[in-house]
């Protein structure tokens, strides 16, 4: 079999289990197709030695009849999780050199599972951006260029290192995360599929926390197939997360049966944005012509408080990253200042995090300090967390009118260039998560799912909005949307 | 809402990160732009609304009172900057 690293999980799992090729002849196609991707600057910390190891035992297992769907499967892993042993430091200074003393839970679930680890993924530091641009160890590259250019253009963020790994064929799948939109946005980006199931789906135990009421973690794949079988190795209740739902994992794949014969799919007024490109807005009337060709029944639906998703978003979020950064003192790990003489430990902690934190990061630590002190904690936090209230309750009121999936562009363009935003406010980075950023604030499960090219030649996604912990039905949805998308377009290679 | 030089600077304080006195002005600006942005939340009627706590409605769960982990401090101690004896060491904090 040739070219074994352009392979997805299902294709993968078939072979290996048809003994048509080995878990080690899979992994050294995937290391060698890294070796020569370096000009995407996708993968940040190389593991050939664990990746060959693990590859080895998995062979043994799939010899001996024992093999998960995931055995044998080469994935990527963002920088993000903790993995034993090997460096992880969220695309950060301030974790410079640390390697975690434990393994983070989904991680940990993938390995028993039999995966292979290829290496650590490029994001944006600490999953804070829409571009990748944030990063310690510099922007990721888009696999995709515009037709006849090549100005090298963002991969989206904050998991842009995994989705320019999967569309450029460095690996079979990665894990990604999501807290505003930073896997469903990357994947539209590069034309791949990346889900976000329902908080509490998957344990965020391990996952650098960002903010945690909104991170959660989930695959980014070449197929809605392949997000249904990795969602099945990475989900699961952990009494280490608190939050995590003590829900049976049940047979995600199982669920794939393409007939989407009366489902109600709803189409929210409020996502046509003023000055949307007339791509997207062709692109979403298309999907929701392919849904209604599948047998779907579709309805206009309302969700009022659209537009106060991001503000409630960018004061939500923030406030609770700059609770949670502050763990990032230079005492316990990671990176601390070289201090003057005379220096006390305040000048310790303000010298170790100015160092530590790049620009973006300080942003948004000062912001949540902003709207969680005294005399403003009302007028912007509390009021952000009702604000939330109402987006929750605006999806709770459509699925109770049996709407069983919402359908919406995912993204408001396609991919821009690497530096186009460097000169606009931040405000303006945030409206690429306009699309996405409600699903977060519900805690509801979303899909993107490549669905067409724009007339540069660069890919464009949709998003699938689904009811909480009915990963199943919206997995099943987007396959249906995916089998009448055709989707195949595939960058051709430059790097 | 506007942020001055000097709540730029207090808020730099209370987050613990160093900012050079001739950087204020652009992150006052910056902050400033942010909180606008915020100030849309104004237009919502949220008389009587709940603020979430739990995006979905739980419990937070109860386990018994047990110590479930611990004699680690090697692990505990093996990524710090600077540990010595056991411990974790940092600047003086007490004259």
């Amino acid at each position: 079999m040739a070219d074994l690293n352009k392979l997805g999980i299902a294709e993968a799992r078939d072979a290996l289990r048809k003994g048509d090729v080995t878990a080690v002849e899979l992994t050294e196609a995937c290391l060698g197709a890294i070796e020569d991707a370096g000009a995407l600057n996708a993968f940040v910390h190389h593991t050939p030695e664990i990746a060959r190891e693990q590859a080895a035992a998995a062979d043994t297992r799939i010899k001996a009849g024992d093999a998960p769907d995931m055995c044998g499967i080469p994935v990527g892993i963002k920088d993000l999780f903790c993995t034993k042993g090997v460096a992880s430091q969220a695309a950060s200074r301030i974790l410079e050199g640390f390697k975690p003393e434990y393994e983070s839970t989904i991680t940990q679930q993938l390995w028993d599972a039999g995966s292979v680890m290829l290496g650590k993924l490029n994001m944006d530091e600490f999953a804070m951006g829409s571009s990748n641009e944030t990063s310690v160890y510099g922007d990721v590259v888009n696999p995709w260029r515009r037709e006849g250019s090549d100005a090298a253009l963002t991969p989206g963020g904050s998991s842009g290192g995994s989705a320019s790994a999967v569309a450029a064929d460095l690996c079979m799948a990665a894990t990604g995360t999501d807290t505003g939109g930073s896997i469903r946005q990357p994947a539209a980006f590069v034309g791949i599929t990346g889900l976000k199931p329902t908080y509490g789906r998957c344990s965020r135990w391990g996952v650098v926390a960002f903010a945690s009421s909104l991170d959660q973690a989930g695959p980014m794949t070449k197929s809605v197939r392949d997000a249904a079988i990795m969602l099945g190795a990475m989900a699961g209740h952990d009494p280490k997360d608190s939050t995590s739902a003590e829900l049976a994992v049940p047979d995600f794949e199982a669920a794939l049966t393409g007939d989407i014969r009366g489902k109600k799919i709803g189409i929210p007024k409020e996502y046509r944005m003023e000055g949307m490109p007339a791509e997207i807005e062709q692109l979403w009337a298309d999907g929701t012509a392919m849904l209604k060709d599948a047998g779907a029944e579709i309805v206009d639906i309302t969700l009022p408080h659209t537009k106060y998703a991001l503000p409630a978003y960018y004061v939500v979020a923030p406030a609770e990253a700059s609770s949670n950064l502050a763990r990032y003192d230079g005492v316990r790990f990671g990176h601390r200042a070289k201090l003057s003489q005379g220096d006390g430990i305040t000048e310790m902690y303000e010298k170790t995090r100015a160092e530590g934190f790049g620009p973006e990061v300080q942003r948004r630590v000062m912001i949540g300090t902003y709207v969680l002190s005294a005399g403003f904690y009302d007028a912007y936090y509390n009021r952000a967390r009702k604000v939330r209230s109402l987006i929750k309750k605006d999806f709770e009121g459509v699925f109770a009118q049996g709407v069983d999936a919402i359908l919406t562009p995912a993204t408001p363009s396609a991919a821009f260039g690497l530096g186009e935003m460097a000169d606009a406010d931040p405000v303006q980075m945030y409206l690429n998560d306009v699309f996405t950023v409600t699903v977060n604030l519900a805690g509801l499960p979303g899909i993107a799912v490549p669905a067409g090219l724009d007339k540069q030649g660069l890919p464009l996604g949709l998003q699938l909005i689904g009811r909480p912990w009915e990963e199943g039905d919206l997995l099943n949805t987007a396959y249906a949307l995916e089998q009448a998308a055709g989707f195949v377009a595939k960058p051709a290679k430059w790097w | 809402m506007s942020i001055d030089t000097a709540t730029a600077a207090r808020v730099a304080k209370l987050a613990r990160i160093a900012v050079p006195q001739e950087d204020l002005p652009k992150l006052a600006d910056e902050l400033s732009g942010i909180l606008d942005f915020m100030e849309q939340l104004n237009e919502v009627n949220v008389d009587g609304v709940e603020p979430m706590t739990s995006v979905t409605p739980q419990r937070l769960k109860r386990r018994e009172d047990v110590v479930t982990d611990g004699n680690q401090q090697k692990a505990v101690l093996a990524n710090a900057p600077d540990a010595r004896e056991g411990f974790f060491a940092v600047p003086k904090v007490v004259e």
